[in-house]
């Protein structure tokens, strides 16, 4: 951080940390079914997987609130899953069911859950900055003590209003929290191709405060994130969070990435959120942290869901054309 | 009744809209302490203070995003674009964020938001401070439409964009801005997708909104010399626009001219024509006649700007052409 000091609460207790990773399951295995049924034909339309990257969504928001709201990108199960999307409603909406919380009009680009602040994912990239920013100027204006964080990738800071958003939040001093999920890529192509700066040089330029952390390592995300939410909450501005991660699968599932090196992709298992987490978990004496039987506890809560989730029904084309204007007047 | 200019009526509504709903903010470049560029927020930062009254930078697109996040969450925005023509960048908030999210979002919210800005040539404000491109927004599903006339209906339409749970693109007119009308006492919100008749006649319907309005009134004034009179119909709103009043006046002149200052072809008028001809067939005893622009640039000289705005004679030959 630049210009602020902050302290830091260590998370040190075996307790919080299991939490943490019980939640990165629950993303990982939610994602690696879905990437099965997708195989299998049973996901609709395309979906881009964050495996790889839990750890910054399970982290950030181990630092917010359910009144806190966030504006998410193309790869956002994680940050809807761990704001707290019911896992049954996002199953529905990936399987194109009227039970899903879009009721089927959305997918996986646009899983949303307003009652718990979860304001969209986002199939354009970048534009999600400008919704977080609209509602934490909401959050400031009516008085409320919540934030509002913008996720974006490393790819979206080529994108102009990143520049325009980033500027407003300073000027306004609003209480929004930038994220950037930096993975090295933009689609099919490291991002150092595409962009002639570093985000922390872009930050200072606006005079944000901005900090680095280590992506992969889910208590040092939430580490940061509680430190950076709190100075955000107390009324100091905004701030630039930029976790440094890994995109393990491809851009979208059915890319075989055959642009990638074998050694990048085989290093990538050594940085894996779940392995650096039990790592961390051994590191204050817990050695006997039972993986397998937290998967399978996991497993069975997504297996629920999943089940539920097929037994849903088509969406009604006519509420559908009824939908486009509150008034349900048919479009 | 009391008669104000057309830009203080907007100026009161959303003077009268602050005071009714503490959600309602206005954001926008040089809205505050300037007043607004054309004036139409004077006083108001004054009178509500810079928490809900917001000088923006010159940033639109994220000014309009900004405005779809925070009507999310529990505010009314109210942006002011400059210049329609600018309406250019703010694109994406409006068309793939504000039109989608109720929908996409299955019903889970609305987007409570209003985008004012101001179309029309005829100041000699060149190429990209002119245009009318209304029917853009029109095409998107999701927004709402409205293009005021005069005083009161830019009153009572801006009031009810306010109101409304959806995007409403609020389109005025820079060459109405002083023009004096009438307004009720206190003064009424008009309903979105109500068009109003201006003037009733038997032998020809001509629809126009917006300042084309007053060259279709003037157009009927010269036809009423000759004998003919002209039915005028002011749509107000053109998303959702007012079908069943237009085809009610068809049915009773069986005749249709739709005159708007925007661009002709793939226009406003394009759409009412269309239908027209679908559901009101059986009624039409001449051709469906369009004046709009022609498909050019709106140009800067004063001679080349007056050729290129839909002119009352154009009006008058399409209403003759009908007629044979
Ligand atoms: C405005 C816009 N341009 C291009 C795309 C196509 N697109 C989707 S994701 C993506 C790459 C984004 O990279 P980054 O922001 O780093 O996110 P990541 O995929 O790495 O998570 C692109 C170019 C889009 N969806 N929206
Ligand atoms: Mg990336």
């Amino acid at each position: 951080m630049r210009d602020r000091e902050l302290t830091e609460r260590r998370l040190d207790e075996a307790a919080e940390i299991t939490a943490l990773l019980r939640d990165l399951l629950i993303v990982r295995r939610a994602e690696e079914r879905l990437s099965a049924m997708f195989a299998d034909g049973e996901v609709p339309g395309f979906i881009h997987l964050s495996i790889g990257q839990e750890a910054v969504s399970v982290g950030v928001m181990r630092a917010l609130r359910v009144e806190d709201t966030l504006a998410s990108t193309h790869r956002g199960h994680g940050h809807a899953i761990a704001k707290g999307m019911p896992l049954e409603g996002f199953f529905s909406e990936l399987l194109a069911k009227n039970e899903g919380l879009c009721r089927g009009r959305g997918g996986s680009m646009h899983v949303a859950d307003m009652s718990v602040g979860m304001l969209g994912a986002n199939g354009i990239v970048g534009a999600g900055l400008s919704i977080a920013l609209g509602s934490a100027l909401a959050h400031k204006t009516l008085g409320r003590n919540a934030v509002a964080v913008a996720f974006f990738g490393d790819g979206a800071l080529a994108e102009g209003l990143v520049h325009e958003c980033m500027n407003l939040a300073a000027l306004w001093k609003l209480p929004l929290l930038f994220v950037c999920e930096n993975n090295g890529w933009g689609e099919f192509r490291p991002t150092s191709q595409q962009l002639a700066f570093a985000l922390g040089d872009l930050a200072s330029a606006y005079r944000i405060p901005h900090r680095i952390v280590d992506g992969n390592d889910v208590v040092a995300v939430a580490e940061a994130a509680e430190a950076v939410v709190r100075s955000i909450r107390k009324g100091e501005g905004p701030a630039v969070l930029e976790c440094m991660t890994v995109r393990v699968r491809g851009h979208f599932e059915g890319d075989a990435q055959k642009y990638r090196d074998q050694a990048e992709l085989d290093a990538m298992t050594e940085r894996d959120p779940i392995r650096v987490v039990c790592e961390r978990l051994a590191a204050c004496g817990v050695n006997d942290t039972d993986l397998d039987g937290l998967t399978r506890e996991v497993d069975a809560v997504i297996e629920a869901a999943v089940a539920a989730a097929r037994r849903g029904t088509d969406p009604d084309p006519v509420a559908a054309r009824h939908d486009v204007y509150t008034d349900g007047a048919a479009a | 009744m009391t008669e104000i200019r057309y830009l203080k009526a907007v100026n009161t509504a959303l003077s009268d809209a602050m005071d009714a709903d503490p959600s309602v903010v206005l954001m926008g470049e040089d809205v505050g302490e300037a007043g607004g560029p054309f004036g139409a927020s004077r006083g108001l930062l004054e009178r509500f203070g810079p928490s809900r009254v917001l000088d923006g930078p010159i940033s639109e697109a994220a000014l309009a995003g900004a405005a779809v996040g925070a009507a999310m969450s529990g505010l009314r925005p109210v942006v002011e674009i400059m210049f329609m023509d600018f309406t250019t960048l703010v694109m994406d908030a409006m068309v793939n964020q504000a039109a989608k999210v109720r929908f996409m979002f299955g019903g889970q919210t609305s987007v409570p938001m209003v985008l004012r800005t101001p179309h029309g040539g005829g100041l000699g404000a060149g190429p990209q401070h002119s245009q009318c491109l209304e029917a853009w927004f029109a095409h998107v599903p999701g927004l709402k439409v409205v293009c005021p006339s005069d005083p009161a209906s830019a009153y009572g339409l801006l009031r009810a964009a306010i109101a409304d749970p959806d995007p409403v693109v609020f389109v005025e007119n820079k060459a109405l801005y002083a023009m004096k009308g009438e307004i009720a006492d206190p003064p009424a919100p008009f309903a979105i997708g109500r068009a109003a008749i201006r003037r009733s006649g038997t032998d020809v319907t001509i629809v126009a909104y917006g300042a084309a309005v007053h060259t279709a009134g003037t157009a009927a004034d010269r036809l009423a010399e000759r004998g003919v009179s002209a039915e005028v119909v002011d749509l107000l709103s053109l998303q959702p626009w007012d079908e069943a009043t237009v085809l009610a006046s068809l049915s009773r002149t069986h005749r249709l001219v739709i005159v708007h200052e925007a661009v002709e072809a793939f226009g406003v008028g394009a759409e009412i024509a269309a239908r027209m001809a679908q559901v009101g067939f059986d009624e039409l005893d001449g051709p469906i006649m369009r004046v709009g622009a022609p498909f050019m640039p709106v140009p800067f000289s004063k001679g080349l700007e007056a050729a290129y705005m839909p002119s009352v004679d154009a009006v008058l030959q399409a209403v003759d052409k009908t007629l044979e």
